[in-house]
């Protein structure tokens, strides 16, 4: 089963959720990205779901799931990129996932975890930007 | 008077079959030409009854029809399995989705996303969810 | 055995023919204006021969054998709602053939009891028919109104910037469940494309707020927190604030302002930025005061 590769970014992990996502695949991220933040320390992690045209309440509570075990592990998460008809019809299913932080897009999203992570940019001055680690 | 213009039935036996049978749900929406916020309704509804059908009831199938009503188009989906069936239905269709955790079967979330929403359910006998949206 | 409504039909349709569009130019249910007068001989003609079909199988105007004659009532009925007739000229097209059918089994049936027995049941099948033919004179009309309605509501719902990453939503009048998706998805979409982080809501216009409204709004919010932006409902005049605590809707954790000025204020702070007045210049006044 191929598995959604994470990218580290200095201090920060980055997965971009492209595909439709089936149960397990989901289960998979969840386990990786929490053993990931283990072993790299990473402070925060960034959940790309702009190519998301579907996020049911299986989604929902993952990204809800991973927010709440990072934060554990002492990382924020940022959730970026949800299209609008996505999140109307979250709102109506009744998922507003509180606690769970989001951004218009990447950018803003590490701008975002940049604010809450001190030390951000000596870090990535002495990493290089993008590394992205062996899956 | 309602027409049945097309019908097709998939299995719900995996959870890949739940992936089809989503962007089966998909394709028909969009050539019955739903806006995307009505296509991202439906399509998430179906998610979410196709899972239960998968998870809940032990596998199933999904009947999904094209309709015309005079000028109005619309989609109608149909699941089914032969599970334990839900024994109190007035608490499933209220049971919402709590924060992270929670095994809310999202039917009153579903309920929401749709124009018509019709269940049959009694304990060993299974479950029949019909649901359908209009443009 | 045919009835004898078909039978007087089929005797004299063509008699049957002039004396109803006589009457339909009579009472008005013929709108010159609106329709040549070939059509509505077309029409009619169709309408007598279908009726005739039907009434040799019966005079049950709900069984099936009355499906054709029913759908061409609908197509016409249809067409007409378009065209603009009245809904009196659309169910006196159907009302006007009694008197026609009327005078022609007076002529046919000689006796007394008979005549009133089949007077009856024709004005009983006439009833009906034109009923359902008023029916969907309605419903198409209300279909017009709604087609309209939605083309308003996209038009009267427009997305501002007032300035970089800020966007605006003046609301004008009720907000109804249609209306508020609308407003909904604007709003939304506005957000993706300008890539604004926040946005006003402006309820000033509003003259009335529910929980309806109120549970709109908040879905609003809460799905373009969703997406990464923040919204400011300005505009909440102090009868609405009285409505929304009554109605015990909780606004805990959205900004509230009482004006547009001041959520626009509390945006510019969010987004880091500040008004300031330039320096006055030191010149000499333009003109010496007052003329002459």
């Amino acid at each position: 089963m191929e598995r959604i590769p994470i990218l580290r970014m200095g201090r920060f992990l980055l997965v971009t959720i492209q595909v439709d996502m089936h149960d397990r695949l989901a289960l998979a991220l969840q386990e990786d990205l929490t053993s990931r933040l283990s072993t790299t320390g990473a402070r925060g992690v960034l959940i790309d779901i702009s190519s998301l045209t579907i996020v049911d309440s299986f989604i929902g509570r993952m990204i809800a799931n991973i927010s709440g075990m990072a934060r554990i592990m002492d990382a924020e998460t940022v959730v970026v990129g949800m299209q609008p008809a996505v999140a109307i019809t979250l709102v109506e299913l009744g998922l507003s996932l509180p606690g769970v932080r989001t951004a218009l897009d990447v950018e803003r999203g590490m701008h975002l975890l940049q604010r809450s992570v001190p030390g951000f940019d000596d870090d990535m001055a002495a990493e290089g930007v993008v590394g992205a680690d062996e899956a | 008077m309602t027409t049945v213009l097309k019908r097709d039935v998939l299995p719900l036996k995996s959870e890949q079959d739940v992936v089809l049978a989503r962007q089966a749900v998909r394709k028909v929406a969009i050539e019955q030409g739903f806006g995307i916020v009505d296509q991202t309704k439906i399509v998430t509804a179906a998610s979410e009854l196709g899972r239960n059908t998968l998870i809940h009831g032990g596998g199933g199938e999904m009947v999904i029809e094209t309709l015309l009503d005079g000028a109005r188009r619309g989609v109608r989906a149909t699941f089914t399995d032969r599970g334990k069936g839900i024994a109190d239905i007035a608490k499933a269709l209220k049971d919402g989705f709590t924060t992270g955790s929670g095994m809310g079967l999202g039917l009153g979330g579903s309920k929401r996303l749709v124009d018509h929403f019709e269940i049959r359910s009694a304990p060993g006998e299974g479950t029949c969810i019909t649901i359908a949206r209009w443009k | 055995m045919p009835s004898t409504i078909a039978s007087v039909i089929a005797e004299s349709e063509s008699k049957l023919l002039d004396d109803w569009l006589k009457q339909l130019r009579e009472t008005g249910g013929a709108r010159a204006d609106l329709m040549q007068d070939q059509e509505l001989r077309q029409q009619c003609g169709d309408i007598l021969r279908l009726l005739r079909t039907a009434t040799n199988q019966g005079m049950d105007p709900r069984s099936d054998h009355y499906d054709p004659l029913r759908a061409k009532l609908a197509e016409i009925s249809r067409s007409r709602a378009q065209q603009g007739f009245s809904p009196t000229a659309t169910a006196m097209f159907v009302f006007s053939l009694k008197k026609p059918l009327t005078e022609q089994l007076r002529a046919k049936l000689r006796d007394g009891a008979a005549l009133a027995d089949e007077s009856a049941a024709m004005h009983q099948l006439i009833d009906d028919l034109g009923l359902s033919t008023t029916e969907t004179f309605q419903k198409t009309r209300e279909e017009l109104i709604n087609r309209q309605q939605q083309d308003l509501l996209e038009l009267s719902t427009p997305v501002v910037k007032l300035w970089d990453g800020v966007l605006a939503l003046p609301v004008i009048g009720t907000l109804d469940s249609a209306r508020t998706q609308v407003v909904m998805e604007s709003l939304l979409q506005q957000i993706v494309a300008t890539g604004s982080e926040i946005a006003i809501i402006d309820i000033t216009g509003v003259p009335t707020v529910d929980t309806l409204v109120a549970q709109h709004l908040i879905k609003t919010v809460t799905a373009a927190r969703l997406m990464g932006a923040d919204c400011i409902i300005s505009g909440i005049r102090p009868q609405i604030a009285q409505t929304i605590v009554h109605l015990g809707v909780n606004l805990a954790d959205i900004t509230t302002k009482a004006t547009l000025a001041d959520a626009f204020k509390v945006a510019l702070q969010r987004a880091g930025l500040s008004v300031t007045r330039r320096a006055q210049a030191n010149a000499a006044p333009m003109h010496g005061g007052r003329a002459g």
